[in-house]
């Protein structure tokens, strides 16, 4: 079932060609249930063949939007466009969109088959068409054998995959997944997550994915928008997300970072000089940002670009020393949790190259800490 | 744990299935009795049953009550079915409290109440309209009526644990609202139907109260025929006659038992065969 990554995730990338016309249009959407907004003033684009993820926390306003998109929600202000067509009064069954739903919501008294031509049917497809594709679509996710069980006949991964095949056998512009991968165990899930990369590049069809697992999002998509209370906080292809987030929030949210509070001392064109007593030291970083001498900032820098040395070393920038407090063996890598002589907390992680390093490093043992120049992401908020 | 059980226990035992089945094994045992007399034993016959046969009245009351049963349980469960699915499906729309509230009202009425309002409306209305007449056709009424409300709690509670996104689904694959409640939701709530309708039935077939109230001149049921034998002085015959009652019922409580174990087995079996498969 696992495959290689399709390619073209790195050579595709409409969103950054000027004239490209995007396939949705999320127009200033704003949904209030009574007096809560669930989704606040949200404008997003995506282009034909993305693979999109909503990404966010539990309550953040993703599935809403999600639902908007497939119709269950009607928005209270602003404009949605699929394929240039306003979907505003367009109910679900008239929708070129179709939806995996969290709880798969497979047809309990309906065979694999029924479940997966139902959709067809509903369309007047010929009935020797319908037959076609349903057996094309369930040989794609192999549950050919299993057409004519019940869904309480199978297990949770066939169950998962029929859910797909439904989803997909009309080929809609739009699908829509709501935490796909929310109920396999792990093996299934990276099997999954490929299965699903692999038929989006097979049938172009847009993909629209809602999860809260960032690994998930990391994975799949071409792009990500990261969701906080009901707002979008930042969009950008999964590199850019994780290098370059644009808020503590958003770096803290995708994979785990160190936070050092500082204010900026120096700010030319090629370089940053930022104090901050809570590193123990000066911060360095080799590009420019355009902000008040004096102002408040935060440098994220993720644990997996820290190196770490034993003893005492003295560099005048990006040098910081600290006792090591924890060491988790991970296998493959080990997390270091080293207390700063600032009494700070930070995280690092270094690859595990050699299977007992000569040098190895302890508990207890007094550790520098140094980092590349253009390592540390410089956050205003 | 001891596998002795204790005299106590043993007493509690006996004392519980005496209560429960003493009087129902008492009535089928002199239902053979050749005595008129219900309480002395006269020697073994069948000759109750034969009565019973050939009491016209008895037959002619039985095959009411089946008819007025039959269709009062159908309608009331088309009603009840509809009424579940609006107070479960449709939110807070203007007046859910009060449909809410007369629906259910006649569940927690007292019968004789329920049976004394119904009679006073029957003769207003056939002294306003001249309809309808006091008989089976007001038996029937009142029973749709009464029944309906136990038919709508059971269908509001299965259709409010009815997974929304299925009919979500549904809807999203291209089927409208009025397709997807006949061809997804009423097909999964079927099994509640089914005993919403046997409720029904079985209230209806055996109620007393409110039929008597209902009823006009010629037209009794069989648990008025019963009661009224009764109170004449028991016979023999009664005793018959709630034997094969119970016979029937006892059939059919055996019966769906087995029905019930077998389906259960087939469901572990398909449940292994699902995981074996995944393998």
């Amino acid at each position: 079932m696992a495959a290689e990554t399709p390619a073209h995730y790195h050579t595709n990338t409409p969103w950054n060609e000027p004239g490209a016309e995007p396939y949705i249009r999320v127009e200033n959407v704003t949904k209030k249930f009574g007096d809560f907004v669930a989704v606040n003033d949200v404008s997003l684009n995506v282009y034909r063949g993305e693979l999109f993820s909503l990404l966010g926390g539990s309550g953040c306003g993703k599935t809403t939007l999600l639902r908007m998109l497939a119709g269950f929600e009607e928005p209270t202000s602003g404009k949605i466009y699929i394929d240039g067509v306003d979907m505003a009064g367009i109910p679900p069954y008239a929708r070129p969109t179709n939806m995996m739903f969290q709880s798969y919501a497979l047809f309990p008294h309906m065979t694999v088959e029924a479940n997966v031509s139902f959709g067809l049917k509903q369309d007047k497809v010929p009935s020797a068409e319908i037959n076609n594709r349903v057996r094309q679509i369930l040989d794609m996710v192999q549950l050919t054998q299993f057409a004519k069980r019940k869904p309480h006949q199978l297990s949770g991964g066939q169950r998962q995959r029929v859910a797909l095949a439904r989803a997909l056998v009309k080929a809609p512009k739009l699908l829509l997944l709501d935490e796909p991968l929310g109920a396999l165990d792990k093996k299934l899930r990276e099997a999954t997550q490929f299965e699903i990369m692999n038929i989006q590049d097979k049938l172009g069809i847009t993909f629209m994915v809602v999860t809260h697992d960032q690994e998930e999002a990391m994975t799949l998509s071409t792009r990500i928008g990261v969701m906080n209370q009901g707002q979008i906080v930042q969009i950008g292809t999964p590199q850019e997300i994780y290098e370059y987030p644009n808020t503590k929030q958003v770096a803290d949210f995708i994979g785990s970072v160190n936070l050092f509070e500082g204010r900026i001392v120096e700010d030319e064109s090629d370089h940053v000089l930022i104090d901050s007593p809570e590193a123990g030291g000066r911060i360095y970083v080799d590009h420019g940002i355009s902000s008040a001498p004096g102002a408040k900032v935060w440098a994220a820098l993720r644990p997996e670009k820290i190196q770490l040395v034993k003893g005492d070393r003295g560099e005048p920038y990006n040098c910081i020393k600290g006792t090591v407090k924890g060491i988790a063996y991970m296998g493959n890598l080990s997390v270091y949790l080293i207390a700063l002589d600032s009494g700070k907390e930070v995280k690092v992680t270094m690859p595990n190259q050699v299977r007992a390093a000569e040098q190895m490093i302890g508990w207890d043992d007094r550790v520098t800490l140094t980092w590349h120049a253009n390592s540390p992401v410089i956050l205003l908020s | 744990m001891s596998k002795r059980l204790s005299w106590f226990i043993i007493l509690v035992l006996i004392l519980g299935y005496f209560f429960l089945y003493g009087p129902i094994v008492s009535l089928i045992f002199f239902s053979f009795n050749a005595s008129k007399l219900v309480t002395v034993w006269g020697g073994f016959s069948t000759k109750w049953y034969g009565e019973l046969i050939g009491d016209d009245q008895v037959i002619t009351a039985f095959l009411l009550s089946l008819r007025i049963a039959l269709i009062s349980s159908t309608i009331a469960t088309i009603l009840g079915t509809i009424a579940g699915y609006v107070l479960a499906r449709f939110g807070l729309f203007r007046g859910r409290t009060v449909l809410s509230g007369m629906v259910t009202a006649p569940l927690v009425m007292p019968e004789v109440i329920t049976g004394l309002s119904m009679l006073l409306l029957f003769v207003q209305m056939q002294q306003l309209f001249g309809w309808p007449t006091r008989g089976s056709l007001t038996i029937t009424i009142a029973h749709i009526t009464f029944t309906m409300s136990y038919i709508a709690v059971v269908m509001q509670s299965r259709f409010s644990t009815l997974d929304i996104s299925l009919v979500e689904a549904a809807q999203d694959l291209g089927a409208r609202p009025l397709k997807v409640f006949f061809v997804i939701t009423l097909p999964i709530v079927a099994p509640a139907i089914v005993s919403g309708f046997l409720l029904g039935f079985t209230i209806s077939i055996d109620d007393l109260v409110i039929t008597s109230f209902t009823s006009g001149p010629g037209a009794n049921t069989l648990p008025m025929v019963i009661f009224s034998k009764v109170r004449l002085g028991l016979n023999p015959e009664i005793n018959a006659l709630a034997s094969l009652i119970i016979a029937v019922v006892a059939t059919g409580v055996v019966a769906s038992t087995i029905y019930m174990a077998q389906a259960e087995k087939r469901r572990q079996r398909d449940m292994q065969m699902a995981v074996q498969a995944n393998e």
